[in-house]
């Protein structure tokens, strides 16, 4: 249960993005329940990473909050976008260049002129590279 | 079928920014007279679907805000430093140096605080490049075409989580202000007014911003 990842981009009002990353070779996808808890602890942060947010000038917030096992992990953007996972205890590192990759990846989405802010995001080309970027830093162990 | 390479966008380099301009890179700067056609061409494109000057200043802003959620995304990627703006005095400083200089190649000419109203604020250009090449008529009632710009701010403001409403004013020239002249390139007769953009914050952002000490 604890080997998926939940990632998902939060802007103003809704969730723009959400993914799931498994790892090699493990269980298919978790089961239900278990991907409703894991929406409803990312989602119940959410409270946490606004107070933790007007504390520090730094993007990164690294975790905000720790349900049993699993960790919660913000990385703001300048526009106040926040990027969440769901992780069970990543190496700080990893997860810090996940974000930075997937930060680089959401500045140039947010050049496109038909991208509106704070919409969700649909592009499958980004769906992609947040995978690639995830088996890159996230699933290696 | 034989398609020109097409590159995502999403692989695209977003690039420096032209601080550091090597000889292999392409500039990345326009030109003042296709910004100044393209200008005019948005402003009578609006004109000719509004009824009135508030509906007119009001799509100009905006124009503007989408723009200004992007160059605030932008600028402080290329920075680099993966840190965002938290206090107030700190995201005006970076709007009237950082986002001007990128904009328009210089900073604002100056920052000032109202006496009258604790929130409100004022960024002061000499010569804002939208308003340049445009001569309002007097029964336009103090349109200010600079209002695009005013957008941009707003929208930088606002996605980095400080909500304002910012209006652009021509205020003549005091005595003893003397602008200084834009590229010798471009001979115009000296300008008789400068651009004040008042920004407007919301009660909310003060509030807190006070309570950060």
């Amino acid at each position: 249960m604890s080997s998926t990842l939940l990632f998902v981009i939060v802007g103003r009002n809704e969730p723009l993005y959400e993914a799931e990353f498994h790892k090699r070779g493990g269980a298919g996808a978790s089961s239900d329940a278990a991907t409703r808890q894991n929406y409803f602890v990312l989602h119940s942060a959410l409270d946490l990473v606004e107070k933790a947010a007007w504390a520090t000038s730094g993007m990164y917030l690294k975790v905000v909050d720790k349900v049993n096992n699993q960790h919660v992990s913000t990385f703001l953007t300048a526009g106040n976008v926040k990027l969440l996972l769901l992780h069970n205890g990543r190496s700080e590192d990893s997860i810090r260049h996940f974000f930075q990759d997937v930060y680089e990846l959401y500045v140039k989405l947010s050049m496109n002129p038909f991208y509106r802010y704070d919409t969700p995001i649909k592009s499958t080309d980004f769906d992609t590279r947040v995978r690639a970027i995830a088996r890159r830093y996230l699933l290696q162990s | 079928m034989n398609r020109s390479p097409l590159v995502n966008i999403l692989d695209r380099p977003l690039g420096k920014g032209g601080a550091t301009r090597s000889t292999t890179t392409t500039d990345q700067s326009v030109s003042l007279s296709s910004f100044a056609y393209l200008y005019s061409e948005m402003v009578q494109y609006h004109q000719n679907r509004v009824d009135s000057i508030s509906e007119l200043e009001r799509r100009l802003e905006a124009t503007g805000y989408s723009v200004g959620l992007r160059v605030l995304e932008l600028l402080a990627y290329r920075a680099r430093e993966y840190k965002r703006e938290t206090r107030l005095m700190n995201i005006l400083q970076f709007v009237s140096t950082t986002v001007w200089k990128s904009l328009f190649g210089k900073a604002a000419d100056s920052l000032e605080r109202s006496i009258d109203h604790a929130d409100e604020f004022m960024i002061v250009d000499y010569a804002p490049i939208t308003s340049t090449f445009v001569s309002v008529p007097s029964d336009f009632g103090g349109l200010s075409v600079d209002a695009y710009l005013s957008g941009i701010i707003a929208g930088i403001l606002e996605g980095a989580g400080f909500p304002a409403r910012v209006t652009a004013h021509s205020v003549s020239l005091e005595e003893g202000e003397t602008p200084s002249s834009i590229s010798s390139v471009v001979v115009l007769p000296p300008r008789k007014e400068k651009t004040v953009f008042l920004v407007k914050f919301a009660p909310t952002v003060l509030t807190r911003d006070n309570a950060m000490g």
